[in-house]
């Protein structure tokens, strides 16, 4: 029988609120696999036309995936979220890009013919699993000088990046970063994130509260107080709490259709996934990672960088978002096609989530932007990888 | 008394596109084992919450839920032994309905979210909310007062008929509190009409917290059913029946919860809480309410940890022989398969015999997965576990085997000791006697400190006490195993020391000789059923001696006759009865039947005596032998009497099981001079 490849569209997307990972954070007392029923049980009940019992796969990642995002979250949280028993899951792993893995692994099943509807998100509780919680890093890493020290330490590797391009001061980095916290501010303000972030109930020391906010977005933060920031990660160095992404409790999911399943079920898809590209770069360096995947999808699409109207980078660090900027030509530091509702300098960064994040953005900014006509979901991966999706927009 | 675990209510205040809603918690900072409870502390603590909601501005709706998995499990309980007067009671009626009217006040929408077990109380202030969210997860919604002899008066005599009628109200306070204290879901809750909206488990309060924006934006529309009072006559008559078959006038409370409802047709909240302020400030320090608290407590705490076991680990138990494929090897197949899913060999002297007991095996694992107690798909891999056998060979490999052969002491003890030369040295025996002597049984074995005495009560499926015996040469090994595999069963285990009739059998053989004797003197067999049936217990004894059996009932007073010949003496009547075959002594028109009038020799001149002479007569020989039990070590404490009363021969709560009745009837003190619980 001839193989016929099928497009891919997301039909929705949307996530929890970004906590922060801490005793007393939003979701300290909340587990990760209910976050990601949250998220799975609002994109369904808002997205009533996908019937439930049409899911061919339900894709979770988490970077740590033990405790509450152990046991095949993919798998569990489709019997907790009451999906039907016949609904299969699994669970991915590539660090900060595990939700930008799971929708991309679930576009290539429907691609291949293998699955019309999927479920993909990606969630990371660093309150519950520290980064690299529990692992055991082979010693030929260290005996056989295969990466440095640093390579473990994503704040290190963005020190590194500083030590790569001594041109980009931390001034700079600390105004980007408030330019970001601005963004994300005026987004908020207007309402553009009401149905990207779920109110969800929370237990805590003092009851039940609604978590509807982000936690960590700083909207009044100065230069001044910047200036003032420790540095965590080297003496004299560049990298602070302040121009990075900040350790969170989160999760992001999207539904994905193909074609077929778009017209036989009446959806409304908000973009069509044109390609994706994952790459490689030094581990020691590992916030270059969105350069060679961007050139990569872009490549593989037959695309220029000039063809996208929007990107969506998600800040690990300023530095790594400097970097790219100048790399593609872009106006610094305020280019309007980059992160035009924010980052996660201001939301957050919850390791595997953030890829769903990303997604979730652009669809509901294409909603907004019907002339944007493509947009890029690109990020950095702990151990020196990028991740890079191209979609195009369907709402118009 | 033991210190009080406060719930405390606790509240966070939350923005929504309808302003700023507030969410109370009802949280006792322990998980869900140990429910949120209310007791003056817990009070207090809404007090001071509702002073803080109260001050807050710009509040538009507050909504009132239970740490994860509870709502509210009612009033600390713990706290009613220490309410011994009056004013005490009125003080903690008169608090709790103060509190509540707080919420009920609230000028904005209040929604009590029930997430988890409401009961009592805690149903109590969900319905003093404006309106009421429940979650299917909710497994027991109800009020178990009139079972404790309490009523529902923190508003639930009140509030719930006004809500859902007086029908529905009569069966939740009454019919089903007096029905073994029958509790409904939240599902169920729902359909009756309790709550308004039924969410999923999975994000009831987010949904809960939907509903209120809802309603503060009047999308949210609830429609309730007009309560019908046109039947209330009827009702109450029914209710009242039901009360009197159940406790016989002994204990108030459902009376006056039943009066409470019908007046809450006409009264307004205010006159009803008064009405309610008046019951618990007679109800909370009257002797069956605080022997109905003794009671629960009994049986929700010391009889889940059982007193007297020794420390240590059982031995495994993964696989069963059972001696005996009659009616009560057949059951008792049946048990082991059901809890401990283990092989089960299943051994008798004739084939028709085993296959006898398989037939009712397999019949009654069907019967059960039909009823849907057991996966349906799992039943031939479960008939599969059971393996027939004539011969003591296919036992080798048990670790745990089970005697249920005829109740005759040399049959016991020949087959002992035919299987010992077959088990492990470790495998346990036990025995399912329910009068022989356990240590007499082992005598001859190469190892009595194996052997145990493992008496359940028929029907061995429904009845939960199980009576393990304890003879002269038990191991701890042995014991600790039989209680380990006793809980496995799901049964509630209590220690006893081996002697006659052991506790429960022993008391109830008590009280039926003197039962007897009261007919032998020249009483009707009517008068004196209905005279002690008032004192409480399930059923008439006439009734109890059918139900066991005669033949049964006289063999264990035979064997507590040879044990204790002055206080057991056998009817020659009984024994007619039994020699002629009599089923009892009633005719299946439940007249006293003909035949049975006929043989039956009373005194001449009859002897006649009133009611209360026939209580007072069976009070003092119960309270007597209780005693003599207790001195004589056969059960360690009056506590365990009771709860094998309770477990055992279903005797109510208001009677705190048995000694507490006797007690607080005087009995104890007029038998022996001091009460069995000195300090209640």
């Amino acid at each position: 029988m001839a193989r016929e490849l099928q497009e891919v569209y997301v039909i929705d997307g949307c996530r929890t609120a970004f906590g922060k990972a801490r005793p007393n954070g939003a979701f300290a007392n909340t587990r990760a696999d209910d976050m990601v029923v949250k998220v799975i049980r609002t994109l369904l009940e808002r997205n009533p036309e996908v019937p439930k019992d049409k899911i061919d796969d339900n894709i979770w990642a988490a970077s740590t995936q033990w405790g509450d995002q152990g046991l095949t979250m993919g798998r569990t949280t489709a019997i907790l979220s009451g999906l039907p028993v016949t609904t299969p899951g699994c669970s991915v792993d590539r660090m900060c890009a595990g939700g930008a893995t799971s929708a991309s692994f679930g576009a290539s099943e429907i691609q291949v013919g293998a699955a019309d509807l999927i479920v993909a998100g990606g969630v990371e509780h660093m309150g519950h699993h520290p980064m690299g919680e529990g692992a055991d890093p082979n010693p030929r890493f260290m005996s056989e000088k295969l990466v440095d020290q640093s390579a473990l330490n994503m704040g290190m590797t963005a020190e590194n990046l500083h030590d790569m391009y001594p041109h980009i001061t931390q001034s700079q980095c600390d105004e980007y970063s408030i330019l970001s916290q601005r963004k994300a501010k005026k987004a908020l303000d207007e309402g553009k994130f009401k149905d990207i972030i779920v109110p969800m109930t929370t237990w805590s020391g003092e009851g039940w509260k609604v978590s509807d906010k982000d936690e960590q977005p700083r909207p009044e933060a100065t230069l001044e107080e910047m200036k003032g920031l420790r540095y965590p990660f080297r003496v004299k160095g560049r990298v602070t709490p302040g121009n990075s992404s900040g350790l969170n409790d989160g999760a992001a999911g999207v539904i994905l259709a193909s074609e077929r399943a778009v017209k036989e079920y009446g959806l409304k898809p908000k973009m069509r996934l044109v390609q994706y590209a994952f790459a490689a770069v030094k581990p020691e360096v590992m916030g270059l990672g969105p350069v060679p995947a961007t050139h990569k999808v872009l490549e593989r699409a037959g695309m220029k960088f000039d063809d996208l109207s929007v990107i969506e980078l998600n800040e690990a660090f300023a530095v790594q978002a400097i970097v790219f900027m100048e790399e593609f030509g872009m106006k610094l530091l305020d280019d309007p096609r980059l992160n035009p509702w924010g980052g996660a300098i201001a939301f957050g960064h919850p390791l595997a989530s953030s890829g769903c994040r990303l997604m979730a953005q652009l669809a509901y900014f294409f909603g907004e932007h019907p002339e944007a006509k493509y947009g890029l979901a690109t990020m950095c991966v702990g151990l020196g990888q990028g991740a890079a999706i191209i979609f195009e927009n369907v709402q118009s | 008394m033991p210190e009080e675990l406060v719930t405390q209510f606790k509240e966070t205040y939350n923005d929504s596109p309808a302003g700023k809603i507030c969410i109370v918690t009802m949280d006792n900072g322990e998980d869900y084992r140990k429910p949120n409870s209310f007791g003056l502390g817990g009070m207090a603590s809404l007090n001071a919450c509702m002073d803080r909601v109260e001050a807050e501005p710009d509040v538009k709706a507050l909504i009132l839920t239970g740490k994860p998995f509870i709502f509210g499990a009612g009033a600390d309980l713990t706290m009613v032994p220490e309410v011994k007067t009056r004013e005490l009671a009125l003080e903690v009626a008169q608090t709790g309905h103060a509190a509540f009217k707080r919420i009920i006040d609230l000028p904005y929408p209040t929604v009590g979210a029930i997430n988890g077990v409401a009961l009592g109380g805690g149903l109590e202030i969900a319905l003093a909310c404006d309106y009421r969210t429940i979650s299917p997860g909710a497994a027991a919604v109800g009020f178990p007062e009139c079972f404790l002899g309490l009523i529902p008066g923190w508003g639930g005599t009140t509030l719930l008929p006004k809500l859902v009628g007086p029908e529905k109200a009569l069966q939740i306070i009454i019919h089903n509190a007096l029905n073994n204290n029958r509790m409904i879901n939240g599902k169920k809750a729902f359909e009756l009409g309790i709550a308004d909206r039924l969410f999923e488990p999975v994000d009831f309060l987010d949904k809960t917290f939907e509903f209120t924006v809802g309603i503060l934006q009047g999308t949210e529309k609830v429609e309730r059913t007009e309560p019908d009072w046109s039947n209330l006559d009827a009702l109450v008559e029914q209710a009242r029946a039901v009360a009197d078959s159940k406790v016989h006038g002994n204990s108030k409370a459902p009376y006056i919860a039943i009066d409470n409802i019908a007046a809450a047709k006409d009264n307004t909240i205010e006159e009803g809480f008064a009405l309610e302020d008046e019951a618990l400030a007679t109800l909370i320090p009257s002797p069956p309410m605080q022997a109905g608290a003794y009671a629960f407590d009994l049986t929700q705490r010391r009889a889940k940890k059982p007193v007297g076991v020794p420390e240590g680990a059982p031995l495994p138990v993964r696989k069963v022989g059972i001696l005996g494929a009659g009616l009560m090897g057949s059951q008792l197949a049946v048990l082991f398969l059901r809890r401990m899913k283990v092989p089960v060999v299943i051994k008798d002297i004739k084939q028709e015999f085993v296959d006898k007991g398989m037939g009712y095996v397999e019949q009654e694992i069907n019967r059960q997965a039909e009823k849907g107690r057991i996966d349906k798909d799992s039943v031939p891999w479960l008939l599969n576990l059971v393996e027939p056998t004539l011969d003591y060979a296919d036992m080798a490999d048990c670790d745990f085997v089970i005697e249920a052969v005829l109740e005759e002491m040399p049959i016991k003890k020949k087959v002992y000791g035919e299987l010992e030369e077959h088990v492990s040295e470790t495998c346990i025996l036990a025995t399912n006697t329910s009068s022989l002597s356990v240590t007499e049984m082992a005598s001859d074995l190469k190892h009595p400190e194996r052997v145990v005495g493992f008496h359940f009560f028929n029907p061995v499926a429904a009845m939960p006490l199980l009576e393990i015996v304890k003879a002269e040469k038990t191991s701890d090994p042995a014991l600790i195993t039989a209680f380990d595999t006793g809980r496995k069963l799901g049964k509630r285990c209590v220690l006893c020391k081996d002697a006659p009739a052991f506790i429960v059998n022993r008391l109830l053989l008590r009280s039926m000789v003197e039962t007897l004797k009261l007919v032998d003197e020249g009483n009707d067999f009517k008068e004196v059923d209905d005279a002690l049936w008032a004192m409480g217990g399930p059923m008439p004894p006439f009734v109890l001696m059918a139900l066991v059996g005669p033949a049964i009932a006289l063999h264990t007073n035979e064997t507590l006759a040879d044990a204790f010949p002055d206080r057991y003496v056998v009817s020659e009547n009984f024994k007619e009865l039994v020699a002629r075959k009599k089923s009892g002594v009633y005719g299946p028109d439940g007249q006293v039947d003909p035949e049975v009038r006929e043989f039956w020799k009373q005194a001449d001149p009859p002897k006649k005596i009133e009611a209360q002479e026939m209580r007072d007569r069976v009070s003092e020989a119960l309270a007597d032998e209780c005693w003599r039990m207790l001195d004589d070590g056969v059960v360690g404490a009056p506590e365990e009497i009771d709860i094998c009363m309770i477990f055992g021969a279903g005797y109510p709560f208001y009677m705190g099981g048995l000694t507490r009745y006797l007690d607080y009837a005087g009995y104890s003190e007029k038998v022996k001079g001091k009460k069995f619980h000195p300090d209640a």
